[in-house]
């Protein structure tokens, strides 16, 4: 085909400013994180975009250090000739029981599964309560019960804590905030920046139970569904996991902002992209269907008992045989693959056939009305 | 799942597409604007456009309703919910739109009674429970959702629920069409109509776009095969040389509408002379307000608005992107004045928007994507 030079110089052009635009957004992309609200908004709580910024740009700026920086689930720190793993979380939820569970039960497991994503062993808890005037002392020994049975399932003690009381209307009743040391005597390295293309992503079971679960019990959407949450312990199911597949690169719990926002913390950390397979990813149809009627995406559900784990590519039988050789894995899946490029995206083979990327969301996954 | 899963099949999509390919004259383009959000939404999520043959482009159009609000209205109704004693009930998307000074949930967090909800009658709801207080619904949306905002005013009437009211932002999407097609650099081929604004007002209304402007209209369902569906349907006509208004969505569109709603909403609500739309500029006869009659359910007239026009920065060239006519990245304020952190016009508000998926993804080759996506899952 031949095409007239003028032609050609115009095309040219035109890529060429194309180019200089897409020049300017990646200048503005490096620049350092930076909060731009005056006043933290709920966005800032939800685990996606804002809420990397706001860490990135206010915690870590002032906090730096190397056990901090990779800003995994928990820091691992070389101590008296061992390894020892340290982590926190705060947890607040409305309402504070829900099919399946309660705060108590989210606030033990929770910070049992954010040890054992370090390939640690969890040995201790500590629990610090922020308690409402006029919250019900028996409510508070329900929710002290459920941490009780819960630590005791996951074969930790819970060892020191904190009380505080504040005015009626200065808390919803009951916030609580746990921490937890357990011990990594595996020789294992794990690291969201360690995914290698060939890599496979694993899932343990099927995503967004908690989280559909907690929309549900709210009672807004005047819905009914035989769901529960999936508040579970996970370190005996990472343990399995390590024994079969020591090379595996990296596990996190899939609670806030649900798997798309770890693949994408997975694909930006690691510099690579993170191929996802829709048909093969574990959904329940109860939570599909909500989902279909919210307009959000399941992929973006909290779980709050389920693991995402990158192994090397040659282990993937024995990863996923590990997995569901517990009942807490049963439903475990191969759901995807790490390739070397585009990194830093996370991209999606739709069930209709398509292709997609999966961004990070900004906030919470919003409802549309259209 | 049932009623979904077998308009999302993949072998069907693989044989609708075969013939949309069919149909593609050599050396032709065909342009086609869906003009409903929730079109955008469901091409966006099922990665749609990979079944499309190069030769077909698909141009987001202005229906989605959170996305066309201006910033001066967003301003109004910030300042309606900084009122003592008011509670400002949204649907969720609209809580992220900024406006000239922050969104909803800036608001909120600095200390304004703001809260979600699913429908108007929730917050007729809570209304109800809080006699105390003064319920404000932020009524936004198409033809779509003007008659649950109506039913709800005329509910609250009957019950005599008198701390509600309603600010009403409905627009209607006929004028938004017009002022598309009177553009005198239009390029579409044809459109694909909006199924949920059809189940009320019907396809009765875009016979105009036929006869008058001889652009083919499909009014098309939300499922991906719908989609597909529809467009055969725009290239069946070009190819026959026809123009018509066809109705894919016939198994919930009638195609006289809805009487009973568009009852409610004329009985309740009355056209504005003119309405602001973001990006596009005054248009007239284009939205709907509260009609005297219900006076006292209208926001409006209860609180005194600032009512200030924050103006579209005049290099602003939505208009422009949403025909067709430029590409995201030639607009002026592309990318500098105007980001998905401070969007200026529609198609930088919502994700789907082509400017702010350009924005996000537009340094990735799209066939790349498609690419390695397909090998690498293929390898699983």
């Amino acid at each position: 085909m031949t095409v007239e030079p003028a032609a050609t110089s115009e095309v040219h052009r035109q890529h060429d400013r194309e180019q200089e635009v897409l020049d300017r957004i990646e200048r503005i992309r490096r620049r350092p994180a930076r909060v731009r609200e005056e006043r933290i908004t709920l966005a800032h709580g939800a685990g996606g975009k804002a809420t990397h910024t706001l860490i990135e740009a206010v915690f870590l700026e002032a906090f730096r250090n190397p056990a901090l920086e990779p800003l995994d689930d928990g820091a691992v720190l070389d101590l008296l000739g061992g390894r020892l793993a340290v982590t926190t979380d705060a947890f607040v939820v409305s309402p504070l029981f829900f099919p399946g569970g309660c705060i108590g039960d989210l606030a033990v497991n929770g910070t049992v599964n954010d040890l054992a994503m370090t390939g640690a062993r969890p040995v201790a808890l500590s629990a610090s309560f922020v308690l409402e005037e006029g919250f019900p002392v028996e409510e508070l020994q329900r929710v002290a019960a459920a941490m009780a049975a819960s630590a005791q399932a996951a074969g930790v003690q819970i060892v020191t804590g904190d009380t505080k009381v504040v005015q009626r209307g200065k808390g919803d009743g009951c916030y609580i905030t746990t921490s937890g040391v357990g011990v990594v005597d595996r020789p294992v390295r794990l690291s969201a920046s360690a995914a290698q293309p060939g890599d496979v992503v694993l899932v343990s079971g099927p995503i967004g139970d908690h989280g559909v679960t907690v929309m549900l019990a709210r009672g807004d959407l005047d819905l009914d569904a035989d769901i529960s949450s999936d508040t579970a312990p996970l370190h005996e199911l990472a343990g399995r996991l390590l024994d079969a597949v020591p090379e595996t690169r990296l596990l996190r719990d899939a609670t806030r902002g649900g798997v798309a926002t770890i693949l994408n913390e997975v694909a930006t950390a690691s510099a690579v992209a993170v191929v996802v397979d829709e048909a093969a990813v574990p959904v329940q149809p109860v939570v599909t269907g909500a989902c279909e009627l919210l307009g959000i995406d399941p992929l973006y559900v909290a779980c709050e008992g389920r693991l995402v784990a990158v192994v090397p590519g040659s282990d993937v039988d024995a990863g996923l045989a590990a997995l569901q050789s517990l009942p807490v894995g049963a439903g475990a899946a191969v759901i995807g693959r790490i390739a070397d490029d585009p990194a830093g995206l996370v991209l999606l083979k739709t069930g209709f056939g398509g292709s997609r990327i999966v961004d990070m969301l900004v906030g919470d996954p919003l409802p549309r009305i259209c | 799942m049932r009623y979904v899963d077998e308009f999302r099949d993949a072998d069907t999509a693989q044989a609708v597409a075969a013939q949309i390919a069919a149909l593609c004259e050599p050396d032709r383009h065909y342009t086609f604007m869906e003009v409903c959000g929730g079109h955008t939404h469901t091409i966006y999520k099922h990665g749609l456009e990979d079944y499309l043959p190069e030769a077909v482009t698909l141009v987001h159009g202005p229906g989605c309703p959170v996305c066309v609000i201006p910033m001066g209205r967003v301003d109004d109704a910030i300042a309606i919910a900084e009122q003592p004693d008011v509670i400002l009930t949204s649907f969720g998307d609209m809580l992220r739109v900024p406006g000239g000074r922050g969104s909803f949930l800036d608001a909120k967090a600095a200390g304004a009674d703001i809260r979600m909800v699913y429908s108007p009658l929730d917050a007729l709801k809570i209304a109800r429970n809080n006699p105390d207080k003064r319920v404000v619904f932020m009524a936004i949306g198409f033809e779509t959702t003007a008659p649950s905002t109506a039913m709800t005013v005329l509910r609250a009437a009957a019950e005599g629920i008198d701390n509600f009211s309603i600010f009403c932002n409905h627009v209607t999407i006929i004028p938004a069409i017009k002022a598309i097609l009177d553009s005198p650099d239009l390029r579409l081929d044809g459109f694909l109509g909006p199924g949920h604004v059809s189940t009320v007002i019907g396809c009765r209304p875009y016979e105009f776009i036929a006869r008058d402007h001889g652009k083919p209209l499909v009014t098309a369902g939300f499922e991906p095969l719908d989609i597909l569906a529809s467009v055969l349907m725009l290239m069946r006509q070009i190819a026959e040389g026809r123009a018509d208004v066809e109705n894919q969505y016939a198994r919930v569109v009638p195609w006289h509408g809805n009487r009973r709603a568009l009852e409610v909403i004329g009985e309740v609500m009355e056209l504005r002379p003119y309405f602001e739309w973001r990006g596009l500029g005054f248009i007239s006869q284009s939205a709907l307000q509260v009609r005297e009659a219900y006076a006292s359910y209208d926001a409006e007239r209860i609180f005194e608005l600032p009512g200030v026009r924050v103006a579209d920065p005049k290099a602003c060239q939505c208009g422009e992107v949403l025909k067709g006519v430029l590409k995201p990245w030639e607009c002026k304020v592309f990318g500098t004045a105007c980001t998905p952190e401070t969007p200026i016009g529609t198609c930088m508000v919502s994700s789907e928007g082509a400017c702010a998926a350009y924005y996000n993804f537009g340094r990735f080759n799209r066939s790349h994507v498609r690419e390695i996506t397909l090998t690498e899952v293929g390898r699983s």
